[in-house]
């Protein structure tokens, strides 16, 4: 039975189906797993006990028809869970239970899924390593020593070390693709507005989107597909009709067209890298892809743009965590002003609060010219170079990350570097595209890899496609041994 | 409000000052729910009942625009001559306090809803137009309770997130009494519309009042304070008065006025500085990423013009034309929706003018007193337009009218039965009349002789004696023909 585990999210769910397991016994599986893989620290908070009571309800009144029957899940602790701790991975809301479910989450319970827990994450989603937890840094099962990347990286790692089928996390600038690529896995960051922003902490509003992570190309389609939906409740959620990304998965690409962006081919990136993006466009090639080399004048910009567009807006976003109505307020000051100023210098983590600085300083009389409104100028232009360029190709290819996954502590001291490995990825969520990290083999230390399909507005389905046929012909095998049990 | 040219100007110790005034009127928009969320909007529920997870601002919470909130500013706009803009956007105002969850107040900063417009002013020294600089929405905040307890602040988040239209007029208000009838105009026009119940005791009208003053004769202005939050148009006009004062003292005394905001004691009378320029927070404007710029097609601003009511100013001229009324008439008649509607009632069933003096004369003075409002009123409508007809046909003189309203107001009966039920009908019959008047001079013959000889001063003693002896009854017009013509004989 416990090889059931290895499986990928479509085969468990056709044993379901098949009644060749119980969704009790499943969730054991996990929990098990869970139970002994602590080391890793991917969760935040289990509530298996909940888990087991659903399984077992599942059970008695199974209902085959729906996506996700009866299959357990952990997610993103940035998703609010009605009854369940929801931190963001800070102190700032270590003890916050909320009474509402996110649209996202209660999607996928509508779906079947059953919620075995909260993952890991940055705080508040800022960090590209998990290493700005509260809870801890995450280890990736891939390496004892190395990070899962962020900042959904306690999904990467709970995902890549078997202890939920799927997952989901949520994407500012990478922090579902960087993480799939550092651990082998699958990770797509959806059109802005196809899934709905409801209940998820927010980071920086006009960049943050939920999507799935998963073990194969086949399951995400399963998960986008039972995530995604117009969501009134959300003003910036797209009205469309449901999409059946999981029914109409295809494999044949001949003809398709695929952008080579020249810009990726950055400074300093290792051979590797390179390899694996000629590797990939060969492949794509033998496919029947036409490969097309293309410009994307303003990438260059991206970075510096999102690092101003982000912390603006978090900067924002954060205030309402000030101690006066839920969460953590310190014990000391003696009037509101120090009762705000000691709540936020104890509850924020340091990146939290540089970010929170760095946006509160571009905004301010006299910078909000020269940053904020140049940075969405900038951004306007990024989309421009994407727009212009989606009149040519289909999809564009490019590296997910400029390197394999870290050592932990390796960049902790070192803000920019840090920043520097969201290069590729951060481009993708100023113009609101949609992009998938799918691995596309190992680097010379045996760490995974990915690279990135990033497709039209709404143009998921294609993608996924893509994704679809590469990942048959690529022959990527994770080669996790599960060290830390 | 009998002077015939404007006159308010404050004098310094050599040269006059002239008061430029400017108002930022925040109005809350009458809907059943909030700017962002749907929780409830009544006023005086308990603390914190009406308080969504979106207005207490619980994390992952999205606002999503009320429309109902955006229909009544477009509507608040064409009253107010505005140009309603088809883009507009909603920008985040950052500044922390534990009455706003959020940490910032969404509302529209560069880009509002309305644009420039103007409204009409009928002063006694004539007709004035106040440009209107701009109209947007914004979310309120809620309120911090500070004397509950006298250790600690008590937040009552009710108000948290309903919609505000602030409408911010151009400096072209001049004095208090400009800025009384502005206030009014615009709470008369908002009532017209229902965009705004304009309740100033619940605070539904709130002001900042801009103050400057400069030397008449001067095109520049000078530098501005700003008056925070007055929610009285009494306190404005103190307010404004003590603070133009104190700028010409300054200025007296060669010192520079700083601009500043500063906050209308009500008690002492006087206004004090709040914060200055330099500490004049960094509110970090920028727009809200949660919310789509607002496009509102022309189709919605053509049916909402259409659907208007009649306002104030177009009503006063159509009571002008129509029902022969003077402008000030006029205007009385058409301040407050309902009692224009009560006249229009009253003018359509009797005499259009009377009914005008009568409203404005007894019936105000007696709704005064009790202080009640012309839709509380014990008379109705009907009612009253019945004793206007008794006046006019004749049937009861002015002053037994006078004796029928009040007991209208006592019974809430109609004046037909009154009259009949105490016999006040008028003595109108030519021949009774005569019989009483012919009693009277025979009786009285020692006057009748003075009154021959040249004093005619008498007559004014026959008409008495005769209402005297009618109990009050008598035709005043008639007695006056007959007795002039008894007395000739």
């Amino acid at each position: 039975m416990s090889e059931v585990i290895n499986k990928n999210l479509s085969e468990i769910i056709d044993l379901i189906k098949k009644k060749e397991i119980k969704s009790e016994e499943l969730t054991k599986l996990y929990i098990d797993r869970a139970n002994k893989s602590k080391k890793l620290n991917s969760y935040i908070t289990t509530c298996f006990e909940y888990t087991t009571q659903k399984a077992k309800e599942f059970d008695k009144k199974p209902n085959f028809n729906s996506l996700l029957p009866g299959v357990p899940l952990a997610v993103k602790d940035l998703f609010c869970t009605n009854g369940f701790k929801t931190t963001a991975g800070s102190k700032m809301l270590e003890n916050f239970v909320p009474k509402y479910e996110s649209t996202v989450t209660e999607n996928l319970w509508k779906e079947g899924a059953i919620l075995l827990g909260k993952l890991n994450c940055d705080e508040y989603a800022m960090g590209s390593s998990n290493e700005t937890s509260y809870f801890g840094n995450v280890i990736n099962p891939v390496a004892r020593d190395t990070v899962p990347g962020g900042s959904s990286g306690g999904s990467a790692s709970a995902l890549a070390a078997n202890l939920t089928p799927a997952t989901i996390g949520t994407d500012t600038g990478g922090s579902i693709r960087q993480p799939a690529s550092f651990t082998g896995t699958v990770g797509l960051k959806p059109t802005y507005g196809l899934c709905s922003r409801w209940g998820i902490v927010a980071f920086a509003s006009s960049l943050d989107q939920a999507g799935p992570m998963t073990k194969s190309v086949k399951d995400c389609s399963i998960m986008l597909e039972a995530m995604a939906g117009f969501d009134k409740k959300d003003s910036t959620s797209i009205y469309k009709k449901k999409e059946n990304y999981s029914k109409n998965l295809k494999n044949n690409i001949k003809g398709i067209k695929i952008g080579i962006p020249k810009e990726y081919r950055v400074e300093k990136m290792p051979k590797e890298i390179e390899e694996l993006w000629n590797k990939g466009k060969s492949i794509l090639k033998d496919l029947g892809a036409d490969i097309v080399d293309i410009s994307l004048p303003h990438t260059k910009y991206a970075l510096p743009t999102y690092y101003i567009v982000a912390p603006a807006e978090a900067s924002s976003n954060l205030a309402r965590y000030d101690g006066v109505k839920y969460g953590y307020r310190s014990s000391k000051g003696s009037d509101l002003i120090e009762m705000y100023e000691n709540t936020r210098s104890e509850g924020f983590g340091d990146e939290v609060k540089r970010r929170i600085l760095i946006g509160t300083y571009v905004l301010s009389s006299g910078y909000y010219d020269a940053y904020y409104l140049k940075a969405q100028k900038v951004r306007q232009l990024i989309k421009k170079d994407f727009d212009e360029n989606f009149a040519k190709v289909d999809a564009i290819l490019t590296p997910s990350t400029p390197s394999s996954a870290f050592k932990i502590g390796e960049k902790t001291n070192d803000p920019i570097s840090m920043y520097l490995n969201d290069i590729f990825t951060v481009p993708v969520n100023l113009a609101g595209l949609p992009a998938i990290s799918v691995p596309a083999g190992l680097d010379k230390k045996g760490y995974p890899l990915g690279l990135q399909l990033i497709g039209k507005t709404l143009d998921e389905q294609n993608i996924l496609n893509v994704a679809y046929a590469f990942e048959k012909n690529c022959n990527f095998k994770n080669e996790i041994k599960s060290w830390w049990l | 409000m009998s002077k015939d040219i404007f006159d308010y100007f404050i004098k310094g110790e050599k040269k006059k000052y002239e008061v430029i005034i400017g108002l930022e009127v925040h109005a809350q928009v009458s809907s059943n729910s909030k700017l962002f969320s749907g929780s409830a909007t009544k006023f005086g529920a308990e603390p914190n009942s009406q308080v969504s997870l979106i207005d207490s601002a619980f994390p992952g919470m999205l606002p999503v625009i009320n429309k109902e909130c955006i229909n009544q500013a477009i509507r608040t706009g064409l009253g107010l001559n505005a140009k309603i803009n088809n883009n507009s956007m909603f920008d985040r105002k950052n500044y922390f306090y534990a009455d706003l969850p959020q940490g910032y107040q969404i509302s529209q900063y560069k880009n509002p809803i309305v644009g420039e417009g103007k409204v009409l002013l009928d002063m006694p020294y004539g007709s004035k137009e106040i440009g209107i600089e701009r109209l947007h929405l914004e979310q309120d905040a809620g309120k911090s309770i500070h004397d509950m307890d006298p250790s600690s602040t008590y937040v009552d988040l009710n108000r948290s997130g309903i919609a505000l239209m602030e409408i911010v007029s151009k400096p072209d208000l001049r004095s208090p009494e400009e800025v009384n009838a502005y206030i009014k105009k615009l709470r008369t026009i908002m009532r017209y519309l229902g965009t705004c119940d304009g309740n100033m005791q619940e605070g539904s009208l709130r002001a900042d009042v801009n103050v400057s003053v400069r030397q008449v004769g001067d095109k520049k202005f000078g530098t501005r304070c700003e008056i925070k939050n007055v929610n009285s148009i009494k306190f404005m006009q103190m307010a404004i008065e003590y603070e133009a004062k104190r700028q010409v003292g300054l200025l007296d005394e060669g010192k520079k006025i700083e601009q500043e905001t500063r906050l209308f004691d009500t008690k002492k009378n006087e206004t004090r500085s709040m914060r200055s320029k330099e500490d004049a927070h960094d509110y970090r404007y920028f727009p809200d990423p949660d919310l789509l710029p607002l496009k509102i097609e022309q189709k919605l601003i053509n049916d909402l013009k259409e659907s208007l009511p009649e306002l104030p100013d177009n009503k006063k001229e159509r009571f002008m034309k129509d029902y022969g009324l003077n402008s000030y008439e006029a205007n009385v008649l058409v301040s407050e929706k309902e009692i224009s509607n009560y006249y229009e009632e009253v003018a359509k069933l009797s005499d259009k003018k009377l009914a005008a003096t009568w409203m404005m004369g007894d019936l105000f003075a007696m709704l005064n007193d009790k202080g009640l409002n012309i839709s509380k009123s014990p008379i109705p409508a009907k009612n009253f337009a019945e004793l206007i007809q008794s006046i006019k046909s004749g049937e009861i003189s002015g002053r037994i009218a006078k004796e029928v309203f009040e007991l209208m107001v006592e019974s809430g009966d109609n004046p037909k039965k009154i009259i009949e039920s105490k016999g006040m009908k008028q003595q109108s019959d030519p021949k009774e009349l005569e019989r009483i008047i012919n009693e009277i001079l025979t009786k009285n013959k020692d006057k009748v002789d003075q009154y021959k000889s040249g004093k005619e001063k008498l007559f004014g003693f026959f008409v008495g004696q005769v209402m005297k002896q009618s109990g009050g009854k008598a035709n005043p017009q008639l007695t006056n023909e007959i007795l002039k013509k008894l007395l000739k004989g």
